[in-house]
C-alpha cells in the first residue's frame, strides 16, 4: 500500500507499533555478520520453531527477529528479550528449547548465559546494566539489534522516516539544512568536514541534475560500523538521503558498497524495494510531490575507492584514481555534476536529527564535536565490538569501563585510532576526550572510528609496518610520492623489524614521510605517514632499540626475540610442549621443559599458553654471543 | 584575465591558464616530467608542486599544489623555489632515482637537486619507466587507447591488455617517441615493425623504396580522417619533391 498523504504515514506508524502489543515476548536473536559466523542463524532458527510450536491463530504470543548487530560482538551470539530487557550471551541451538521453557515462559534466568562482570564476577541480568551498554548513547545505531532489517514495518514502529515526513511536510529544503547546521553534525567518515557547509556549496552549484551518495566502502582495517549500519538498520541510511536529497534538489542516489559486504548490499536491497512498495522511495515519496530514488554501485575491492574522487569514478566504470583537488565535488562530482558525498553513519544520523531537532543533537557532544560517534573496539581489550557514545568521552572510559579492560589484564600500551591515517595513543593520553580536534592534537585523528587497543606484547615499529604493508597493496599507485614512498619505507621497516635497522634510517623515515604529506596527490598518501611519525613521537626508544640493540622491547619481532623458560616458575605442566608448532620443545611432564633455540621460530605460542608465566622473551643476538663463545 | 605573483613577480595570465602556464609568461622554470603542452595535465610526477596562498586564507598558511594543473586566480602568491618546495622536489628525484636508477634524463634532474646516489633501495632489474604515463595518454588522446597502465600501486606498469599483443595498436610510435627516458622499446627493419609484441607490415613509397608508415596506422587515418589510403602510400620525402616539380613548372622555372 502506497503511503500518499502524512496521514496515512502517521497511520502506517500507528499500525507498525500495534503489530505486537499483544505479544507475550520478542526474543531478537542478533544476526550481524559477527555473530552469524558464530551459529546464529541456527539459534534464530530454533528459537521461530519454538515460537511456531506456541503460536496460535492469530496474533503471534512469541515474536522472534533476526536483528542486526548487538555490538557485543566479544559474547555472541546474543539473544536479547523484550519486554523483560535481558541479555544473553553465547547462546547455543541446542539449549534454545530450555531458554523458551525457563526464562520465557517461567520467567526463571539461566544464570549461566548471563554477562559475568569480570572485577567482581557478578552476573547481570538486565541489558541496561551491563557496563558495556550502560554507557552507549545510540542515535546512528539507535534502531539496530530492535528491528529486523528485512521488515519495514519494524522499522516504522521504531520512528523510521518520521525524520522524512516532517521534512516533506513541515519544512522547506533550506529549513532543512538549517536544522542539520544547528546540529553541528560533522562527516562521521574520517574527515569531520561540516555537513550543513558541504550541503550548502552544493546547493549553490548551478544545475539541474545533481547527485547524494552514500560512502559505504569502510576500508580501514579494524572498522566495522558502517557494515554493522547497512546491515543491521538499511532504512536508516535511506531516510537521511532521501532528506538530503529533498535539500539539495537531488532526485538520484547511489549508495556505494564494498563488495565484501554482502549482507550489507542484500539488506540494502531488501529495504529499498519494501521502500518503493510502500511509496516512501521513488516518485511521489509519500504524496508529497518530490521525487528520489537510489542505486546501489559495489566496489571492486580497493580501499583506495573510498576517496571520494576515486569513489564517483568507480560509481561511473571508470579507474578508481584520485583526481586533483582542487575541482570540488560539490560542484563536479559524480559525472562532473554537483553531488554531496556522506559517510553511511552521517546519513544515518540524519533521520533523528531532523524528528527530534539540531538542538537535541547539539545537546550532546564537546564543543566543536557535537552528538555521538560510533566505535568498533578492537584488539587486545576484553569487551570486542561496536558502540556508540556522546563525544567527549574519554578514551580511559571507553577503554576500560566499557572495554572492560586489556585481556588478560596486560599493561595497557596504546590504542590505535583512526585506521591507516591514523596514530597510536599512549597511555599518559587516555584521559583524552575523544572529539574530532583532541585526536588529532595527540598526533592520531577520528577517523572512521577504529579504535585498536595495544598492551604490552605490541611492537609499535610492527605496528608503523603493519598499515605500511597495508597501504602499499591499496595505493592506487598514479603519483610518485605514495607508490614509490610506501615502497621504500616499508624496506626500511622491514630491515628494522629484521634487525637489519642503521644509524639514519628514523633520518631516512622523516625525511620521506614529510615528503609524502607534501607530495601526495591524495589523502591516502599524505595521511600515510601519519600511523609512522605516531609511533615515532611516542615509541622513539622502541625504534632505537631496534636500530642500535638489535632487540624488540615488546618481545614480538621474531627475528629479534628469543624465548627461555624460567627455571624456578616452571611447573612441568606440558602445555608448551602441546602448544608448539614445531617440536622445539623438549621437557618431561612434572619436570623443567627447555625450549631448543635452533628449531625456535619465536612464535611466541608456548608463552601465550603457560599457567605460571615462567617462559620470558629476550633478545635474540644474545644467543648468538653466547653460542660463540 | 586573473593578475597573481610568481616569485614576487607579477604576471596577468590568461583566463583559464594554469599556475605553469603563467609561469612560463614570465620565464619563471618549473620542472615537469609528465606534462606535455600537447596533453591535459595530469599531475603523477608531483615535481611541479609550487607553495600556494591564495586570498581567504591565513597569511601564513599556504599549500603545496602541482602547477600544471592548478588553475590561477585574482590574488594569488606562487612560490617555486620555497625550501619545502625543494625538499619536497629533492624525495621526489630520489625516489625516482631509486626507481630507474640507469636512467640519464633522472639521473641528471636528480643531479641538479644535489643527488648523485639514490638514498634509497634501488629497484631490481629497474627498467626506465617512470610512470608519468605519457605514453598511454597520447594514446588515449589519439582515440586509440592500446595500452593503459595496470595493477594498483607499486606494481603498476604500462602494458596492453593481459600483457599480450594490442589489438588496437597501429604501431604509429607516438608513445615511444613522447617517451622521456625511451624506454618503450621498437624495432623497424625489413619493411616491418614490431612494438608492444605486436608485428605490423610497413607500406613502401613506390618512388623512393622507403618504408613509410604501418600499414595498420595508415588505414586508420583514412577511416578517421576520410583521407584516402593512396595518400599514405607515398612519403613525405616524395610528396615535398612532387610538390617542387609543380612550384618549379607553375613559376615558368624550367
Amino acid at each position: 500500500m502506497r503511503i500518499e498523504s502524512k496521514a496515512q504515514f502517521e497511520s502506517l506508524q500507528a499500525q507498525a507499533r500495534a503489530r505486537y502489543s499483544d505479544a507475550q515476548a520478542e526474543i531478537h536473536v542478533c544476526c550481524g555478520t559477527g555473530c552469524l559466523a558464530n551459529g546464529s542463524k541456527k539459534v534464530a532458527d530454533a528459537f521461530a520453531a519454538e515460537a511456531e510450536k506456541r503460536n496460535g491463530a492469530g496474533t503471534p504470543q512469541l515474536v522472534v527477529k533476526s536483528t542486526g548487530c548487538h555490538g557485543f560482538c566479544e559474547r555472541g551470539p546474543l539473544v536479547a528479550f523484550k519486554p523483560s530487557g535481558v541479555l544473553y550471551t553465547k547462546v547455543k541451538a541446542k539449549s534454545v528449547e530450555e531458554i523458551v521453557e525457563k526464562t520465557v515462559e517461567e520467567g526463571q534466568i539461566l544464570q549461566r548465559f548471563l554477562y559475568k562482570d569480570p572485577t567482581d564476577k557478578s552476573r547481570i541480568e538486565q541489558y541496561a546494566d551491563i557496563p558495556f551498554y550502560k554507557h552507549q548513547n545510540r542515535v546512528a545505531m539507535r534502531n539496530i539489534g530492535l528491528v529486523d532489517p528485512t521488515d519495514i514495518l519494524d522499522a516504522v514502529a521504531e520512528g523510521a522516516y518520521a525524520g522524512l515526513a516532517k521534512s516533506l511536510f513541515e519544512m522547506t529544503p533550506e529549513e532543512v539544512i538549517d536544522e542539520v547546521e544547528t546540529s553541528g553534525l560533522r562527516g562521521r567518515g574520517g574527515a569531520g568536514f561540516n555537513t550543513a557547509r558541504k550541503w550548502r556549496s552544493c546547493k549553490k552549484a548551478p544545475g539541474d541534475r545533481r547527485f547524494v551518495l552514500c560512502n559505504g566502502d569502510e576500508g580501514d582495517p579494524g572498522a566495522f560500523k558502517d557494515r554493522s549500519i547497512m546491515e543491521g538498520d538499511p532504512h536508516s541510511v535511506i531516510e537521511g538521503m532521501i532528506i538530503g536529497a529533498y535539500a539539495l534538489g537531488a532526485h538520484e542516489g547511489y549508495i556505494y558498497v564494498r563488495d565484501e559486504y554482502p549482507l550489507a548490499i542484500v539488506n540494502l536491497m531488501i529495504a529499498m524495494e519494501q521502500a518503493r512498495a510502500y511509496g516512501l522511495l521513488g516518485e511521489n515519496i509519500m504524496g508529497a510531490g518530490f521525487d528520489f530514488d537510489v542505486k546501489i554501485s559495489r566496489g571492486g575491492g580497493a580501499f583506495v575507492c573510498g576517496e571520494s574522487s576515486a569513489l564517483m569514478l568507480s560509481i561511473a566504470g571508470k579507474v578508481g584514481e584520485p583526481r586533483a583537488k582542487y575541482v570540488h565535488s560539490t560542484e563536479k562530482g559524480l559525472f562532473d555534476l554537483p553531488t554531496v558525498l556522506n559517510n553511511v553513519e552521517s546519513w544515518a544520523n540524519i533521520g533523528a536529527i531532523i524528528d527530534r531537532g539540531g538542538a537535541w543533537f547539539a545537546s550532546m557532544g564537546t564543543e566543536k564535536s557535537k552528538g555521538t560517534k560510533a566505535f568498533s573496539l578492537v584488539g587486545k581489550v576484553k569487551n570486542t565490538g561496536l558502540i556508540e557514545l556522546e563525544m567527549g568521552t574519554t578514551l580511559r572510559h571507553i577503554i576500560f569501563d566499557i572495554g572492560g579492560g586489556t585481556l588478560g589484564d596486560r599493561p595497557f600500551k596504546a590504542v590505535q585510532t583512526g585506521g591507516p591515517s591514523g596514530g597510536c595513543v599512549p597511555e599518559s593520553l587516555l584521559d583524552l576526550p575523544v572529539d574530532f580536534e583532541k585526536l588529532t592534537e595527540a598526533g592520531s585523528m577520528m577517523g572512521s572510528g577504529g579504535m585498536i587497543v595495544m598492551d604490552d606484547r605490541t611492537c609499535m615499529v610492527d605496528v608503523a609496518r603493519y598499515f605500511l604493508a597495508f597501504l602499499i597493496e591499496e595505493s592506487c599507485g598514479k603519483c610518485t610520492p605514495c607508490r614509490e614512498g610506501l615502497r621504500q619505507m616499508l624496506v626500511i621497516y622491514d630491515d628494522l623489524v629484521e634487525g637489519r635497522g642503521k644509524p639514519g634510517d628514523i633520518k631516512r623515515i622523516e625525511r620521506l614521510a614529510k615528503g609524502m604529506q607534501l607530495g601526495s596527490l591524495c589523502e591516502l598518501g599524505k595521511s600515510a605517514p601519519n600511523p609512522v611519525l605516531s609511533t615515532l613521537r611516542d615509541f622513539r626508544d622502541e625504534y632505537e632499540a631496534h636500530i642500535n640493540d638489535k632487540a624488540c622491547p615488546a618481545g614480538m619481532c621474531r627475528e629479534l626475540t628469543a624465548y627461555r623458560i624460567l627455571e624456578d616458575l616452571c611447573s612441568g605442566c606440558h602445555a608448551c610442549f602441546n602448544a608448539c608448532p614445531v617440536d622445539a620443545i623438549t621437557g618431561e611432564p612434572k619436570s623443567l621443559h627447555t625450549i631448543h633455540h635452533d628449531a625456535c621460530i619465536s612464535c611466541g605460542a608456548c608463552f601465550d599458553v603457560c599457567p605460571d608465566q615462567a617462559i620470558e622473551t629476550f633478545p635474540k643476538k644474545e644467543l648468538i654471543a653466547t653460542e660463540v663463545v | 584575465m586573473p593578475t597573481l605573483s610568481i616569485d614576487g613577480k607579477k604576471v596577468t595570465a590568461p583566463e583559464g591558464s594554469t599556475i605553469l602556464e603563467a609561469a612560463r609568461i614570465i620565464g619563471v622554470e618549473i620542472p615537469t616530467l609528465c606534462h606535455h603542452d600537447g596533453l591535459e595535465p595530469w599531475g603523477g610526477c608531483r615535481l611541479c608542486v609550487v607553495d600556494l596562498w591564495q586570498p581567504g586564507w591565513d597569511e601564513d598558511w599556504f599549500k603545496l599544489v602541482t602547477s600544471c594543473n592548478h588553475p590561477t586566480a585574482d590574488g594569488m602568491r606562487v612560490f617555486t623555489k620555497s625550501p619545502r618546495v625543494l625538499e619536497t622536489r629533492g624525495v621526489i628525484l630520489d625516489l625516482l632515482l631509486a626507481r630507474c636508477p640507469d636512467a640519464p634524463l633522472i639521473q641528471k634532474l636528480a643531479a641538479g637537486y644535489g643527488i648523485e646516489e639514490t638514498s634509497y633501495a634501488p629497484r631490481e632489474e629497474p627498467d626506465d619507466c617512470i610512470l608519468c604515463a605519457l605514453c598511454t595518454r597520447v594514446c588515449d588522446h589519439l582515440d586509440i587507447a592500446a595500452i593503459s597502465t595496470v595493477n594498483r600501486g607499486a606494481g603498476k606498469e604500462v602494458a596492453p591488455p593481459f600483457h599480450e599483443a594490442p589489438p588496437d595498436c597501429i604501431g604509429c610510435l607516438a608513445c615511444a617517441e613522447i617517451c622521456p627516458t625511451n624506454c618503450i622499446p621498437y624495432e623497424t627493419s625489413n619493411f616491418r615493425r614490431s612494438i608492444w609484441g605486436k608485428d605490423f607490415e610497413m607500406l613502401r613509397d613506390p618512388a623512393t623504396g622507403q618504408a613509410v608508415i604501418t600499414k595498420a596506422q595508415a588505414e586508420f587515418f583514412a577511416e578517421r580522417n576520410g583521407v584516402p589510403g593512396s595518400y599514405f602510400e607515398t612519403s613525405d620525402t616524395t610528396k615535398r619533391r612532387e610538390m617542387a616539380k609543380q612550384f618549379v613548372s607553375l613559376q615558368n622555372l624550367e
